[in-house]
Parts: structure tokens; sequence; C-alpha cells
């Protein structure tokens, strides 16, 4: 359910490219997935295959996913990690003080469109 | 075919409706209070509480659930305006739906509007409904470790209230770790540890609200 939540606000925001650009047709989307957004990407690719097919404007648009590698930041000793293999804990030195960077995102990078 | 650069977050239309939404509320001095939680975390019997207590506030509760309309029936007879929202299966409430939710109060003066959103610690703390405040319940029996399962709930909210510490005695539960925990996602986050059956702890959950009602009113409040 929350995947298909994520469609309908994308299709919302491509609607309003569209009427920015006055644009009729789009044919493929490129989304920048974080790593730790949350976001199951085979559930979301159906949910969008179903979507679509009731819009018109997007009936043929190809999602593309590009994947943004989760990174965290450790304040205690000022280094950086992967966040899906160690989580909260710094693995450089054992410290919880840590901030994701970045891999929360789900950004919409470019479309192409008539 | 031509290709556009975009580089805006798929919930971009959401944000822009939420802020519009907020802005409106705070124009007419309403403040929207996001209530985010478990199931069965004690919501409703905290609403009640806070209904039956701040009788100088005029209060509405947007009660949003799957399916049934036993929440908004338990308000309802407290007294105060009160509408049930069917998300159809939806796991949260977003600026669109609070919108429609609002409308379908057909407002008639509430200081303080409570969205009681889908029970659930996940996706709510995501979307942003436009209310001016945040506040998450966690109650007793969950557990003291939720702060390190769902840390975007804790970071997104305001306030957390521990609801049902009458059952203190009868759980492994450390409102001090829990607090600290929470404190360390979120250090700006303000703890009430509450029991709406005994009233312990309620007062100064009430005088926050309060506090919060008149900052908002004066246009002070920060945004959310």
């Amino acid at each position: 359910m929350h995947e298909m939540g994520i469609v309908l606000h994308l299709a919302k925001t491509l609607d309003e490219t569209a009427e920015q650009n006055k644009l009729t047709k789009i044919g493929r989307v490129t989304l920048q997935v974080g790593e730790v957004s949350g976001i199951m990407t085979d559930l979301f690719t159906d949910a969008w295959d179903y979507f679509k097919k009731k819009h018109p404007m997007l009936e043929e648009c190809v999602l593309e996913l590009e994947t943004i590698p989760g990174v965290t930041w450790c304040d205690n000793c000022k280094k950086t990690y992967e966040t899906v293999k160690y989580g909260k804990t710094c693995p450089h030195c054992g410290s919880g003080e840590t901030w994701l960077l970045q891999g929360n995102e789900c950004i919409i990078k470019e479309i192409e469109a008539e | 075919m031509k290709i556009i650069k975009v580089g805006a977050s798929v919930t971009q239309s959401n944000d822009r409706d939420a802020a519009l939404l907020r802005e409106e509320l705070r124009a007419k001095g309403q403040l929207m209070v996001n209530l985010m939680s478990s199931p069965g975390s004690g919501k409703t019997t905290l609403l009640s509480r806070l209904i039956r207590d701040m009788k100088d506030v005029k209060i509405a509760v947007m009660e949003a659930d799957i399916e049934s309309a036993v929440d908004a029936e338990r308000i309802e007879a407290l007294g105060a305006q009160a509408i049930q929202v069917h998300t159809d299966g939806m796991c949260h409430m977003d600026a669109g739906m609070t919108r429609a939710s609002l409308e379908a109060l057909e407002d008639d003066g509430a200081q303080l509007i409570f969205l009681e959103n889908v029970g659930n610690l996940i996706c709510p703390a995501e979307y942003d409904t436009g209310a001016g405040l945040n506040m998450m319940i966690l109650s007793v029996p969950e557990g003291d470790d939720k702060p390190l399962k769902y840390p975007l709930m804790f970071e997104k909210s305001d306030a957390l209230v521990i609801t049902k510490t009458d059952a203190l005695p009868y759980f492994r539960f450390d409102t001090a770790l829990c607090t600290a925990r929470a404190e360390k996602l979120n250090p700006g986050i303000s703890v009430f540890p509450v029991s709406a059956k005994t009233g312990e702890g309620m007062t100064a959950l009430e005088e926050w609200l309060r506090g919060k009602l008149t900052a908002w009113q004066a246009g002070t409040q920060k945004e959310a």
C-alpha cells in the first residue's frame, strides 16, 4: 500500500511538470531511490505498471530506477561508512553518534516526453 | 521526445499542499495536531481525557482509520466535534486527504484540531499532513526500544507522549532510557509520560498544548 501511495504522488508531480512544459505524453521517467528509503522497488514497479494503464499520458511510460547508496557519517571519528552493512553503529570506532548522509531519498531525476 | 530535468522529490507536490494548508489554518487561528502511533496505543483514550480536561479550548477530532466508526463515536459522546475518515486501505494520511477531511468536518470554530493518523509508526512519518504540530504516542506495553526500531517517527515528532504509565509496574519499561533514546534522535522533542486513566502527568501535557496553541495563534510557532 505504501508503494501505491508513492506512485500517486509521483503521478501528481508528473502531471504538474507536464502542464508547466505543455507535454502530452511521457515516455520515460528516471527515479532515484535511496537504499534505505523503505521503498520496495519490486512492489513499486508493480504498482506503477498497474497505475499507468489508467493514466493516458503515462500509458507507455517506462520507469527507470537508479539506486542512491546509503551512506552514514560518524560524528565521533569523522568517517563515513555503508549504512546497509553496518546500520547505526560505526564500524571504524563503534560509536552510535552517527547520522545518515544520503540514502533515504526518492527523487524524480528526469523525464523523456513530448 | 525531449529530456526534462526535474530533480524534485516525489513528495514535492504533497509538501507544497501541506505548507499551503498549514498557512490557511494559521490564518484562521487553528492549530492542527497530527497524532501518530501504533494501533492500540491509547490515542482515543488520550484524546477523550484531553477533551474532558481542556474545557477552555474548543477541540475537534478527525479519526483516520481503514474501517469502522468506533473511535469517532467515542469522541462525539464527549460532546466534541468528530468525524471518521476512511482511508480505504491507505496506510497514512497525506495533505490532500487531510484537506478533504477538514472540509468534511464543516469546521465550527475549533481551536485545536487533532488528526488521528492511521495506527502505524512508519508511513505517517513520511507524509506532511499540513499539521502545525506532530505528536506521537508510545504506550508502555509497546516497549522502550521503539525509538531504535522506528527512528523517523521520533525524528519528526515535536512531542512524545508515553501513555499507560499506570501499567509500568507490570512491564520492563525504562522511561528514562526511552526518553534518552528519543532525545538522541531528536534533541528538541518534548516527552510527557502520562496515564490518561489516572490523570497522572496530564497537566504538563495540557499546559504544553495550551502554550503551543497560544504561540501558534500569535504566529510565532516555528514551521513543523
